[in-house]
């Protein structure tokens, strides 16, 4: 048999999400809630909520991104999964990127094929829809790749949920402004060009991400 | 099987806050043999382990493991939503290696679709001392693999370390009780 690390990790991690009663639920729930909260805030004018909803969708993902996020290597910590990864032969952020993956898999991407739904019910123009869809499902990957670091780094901190918050948003910063820009600029020239900065974002994320991720593993497990 | 050195560590030093653990340890550790870290609690062995497999960076000194090795810590590594089952198999995936031994040797296969929430302290470890079996790798580091195991599983185990050895291999164990095979050195913190 051949060794497989990276797939029995992605594995380990989705049947982890999954076994925590509400793995799926959970961030889904966080998302519609404070998406839902919007029109008690802004008032129910469909004008003034079409303006806002990109933005509030936005705002609704990062929020429901942190639901998970400080479980995901804390765990590993507690019960000694972490030292056995670290051990491996092959790269640990392999390991942090086949987290990464699972955790957006599970977290991320369902919301992402939602997002329509809370899109509509904030009055947002239904041909950006499938678009915003889209930007959202790569928004959320970089988040997750970001989120990923920061639980790595507040992994030994009790309630370290805040801190992760505290370290990761900054970084949410490029991808929700390029985010915005792409669905705010639907429909012109300059739509491609923000799409285009979004994709760079996550794809930077995804690229540094890892090796972050693993060097904060590593001091947290010492 | 020659005496092929294994683990060799030259001055390893470690402070541990204002404390100084150890200092000046030098280890050779060759197949077939057999180390046993000794030292009343707080004395660093579990430290020195953790430096041999590399989970710790010594604060002076080098640590070279020429070939692969297994780990056994004081955290057995399993997951409570695992079965003793899907936990075998997951790592036997990992590394590329069958599970029928490690199955059968602890006697785990009687109770395979049990979840590890609902294993005692006992059986965690048994489970976690299977993974020893998934694949044979020259290096062996435990951490107090003896603790809450019953007379019939520790004497599986010291079997197990005995066996490893004739194969070649090498073990470390960080323990502070006597055990039931014979050492070929120990070090005492």
């Amino acid at each position: 048999m051949k060794p497989a690390p990276f797939m029995s990790a992605v594995r380990q991690a989705l049947n982890e999400a999954w076994s925590k009663g509400g793995g799926l639920v959970l961030p889904l729930a966080f998302f519609f809630g404070v998406g839902m909260l919007v029109p008690f805030g802004v008032g129910m004018r469909a004008d003034v909520l079409t303006q806002v909803s990109s933005g509030v969708v936005w705002i609704a993902l990062v929020i429901s991104s942190f639901v998970t996020l400080e479980r995901l290597y804390q765990a590993d910590l507690e019960d000694g999964v972490l030292e056995l990864r670290i051990q491996e032969t092959q790269p640990l952020a392999e390991y942090a990127l086949a987290k990464t993956l699972a955790h957006w898999l599970v977290s991320g991407l369902p919301i992402a094929l939602v997002s329509p739904l809370l899109g509509i019910m904030l009055q947002m123009p239904v041909e950006i829809l499938p678009l915003a869809s889209l930007c959202y499902g790569l928004g959320s990957l970089g988040f997750f790749s970001w989120g990923g670091f920061g639980a790595a780094l507040s992994a030994s901190v009790r309630r370290g949920g805040l801190l992760i918050a505290l370290i990761i948003l900054p970084l949410y910063v490029p991808t929700v402004l390029f985010g915005v820009l792409t669905l705010a600029t639907f429909g012109t020239d300059q739509m491609i060009v923000n799409f285009t900065f979004l994709l760079a974002t996550t794809i930077f994320a995804l690229a540094i991400c890892p090796f972050a991720t693993s060097f904060a593993l590593r001091m947290t497990a010492d | 099987m020659t005496d092929e050195v294994l683990i060799s560590a030259t001055n390893v030093g470690m402070i541990r806050g204002a404390r100084k653990l150890f200092a000046g340890i030098d280890l050779r550790v060759s197949s077939g043999e057999l180390l046993v870290l000794r030292g009343a609690n707080g004395s660093g062995k579990t430290t020195l382990l953790r430096i041999l497999a590399g989970l710790t960076a010594p604060m002076v000194g080098n640590v070279e493991l020429r070939s692969t090795h297994h780990w056994i810590g004081h955290l057995n590594g399993l997951k409570p939503f695992e079965t003793v089952e899907s936990h075998l198999k997951l790592w036997g995936r990992t590394w590329g290696g069958g599970s029928a031994r490690a199955f059968s040797e602890f006697g785990l296969e009687s109770y395979g679709s049990v979840s590890v929430g609902l294993l005692s302290a006992g059986q965690k470890r048994q489970l976690a001392l299977a993974r020893l079996l998934l694949v044979h790798r020259d290096i062996w580091l435990l951490d107090e693999p003896f603790a809450s195991l019953d007379h019939k599983a520790r004497q599986i185990l010291s079997m197990l370390i005995e066996e490893h050895r004739e194969k070649g291999g090498c073990v470390v164990i960080a323990m502070h009780e006597r055990l039931e095979v014979q050492p070929t050195s120990e070090v005492t913190l």
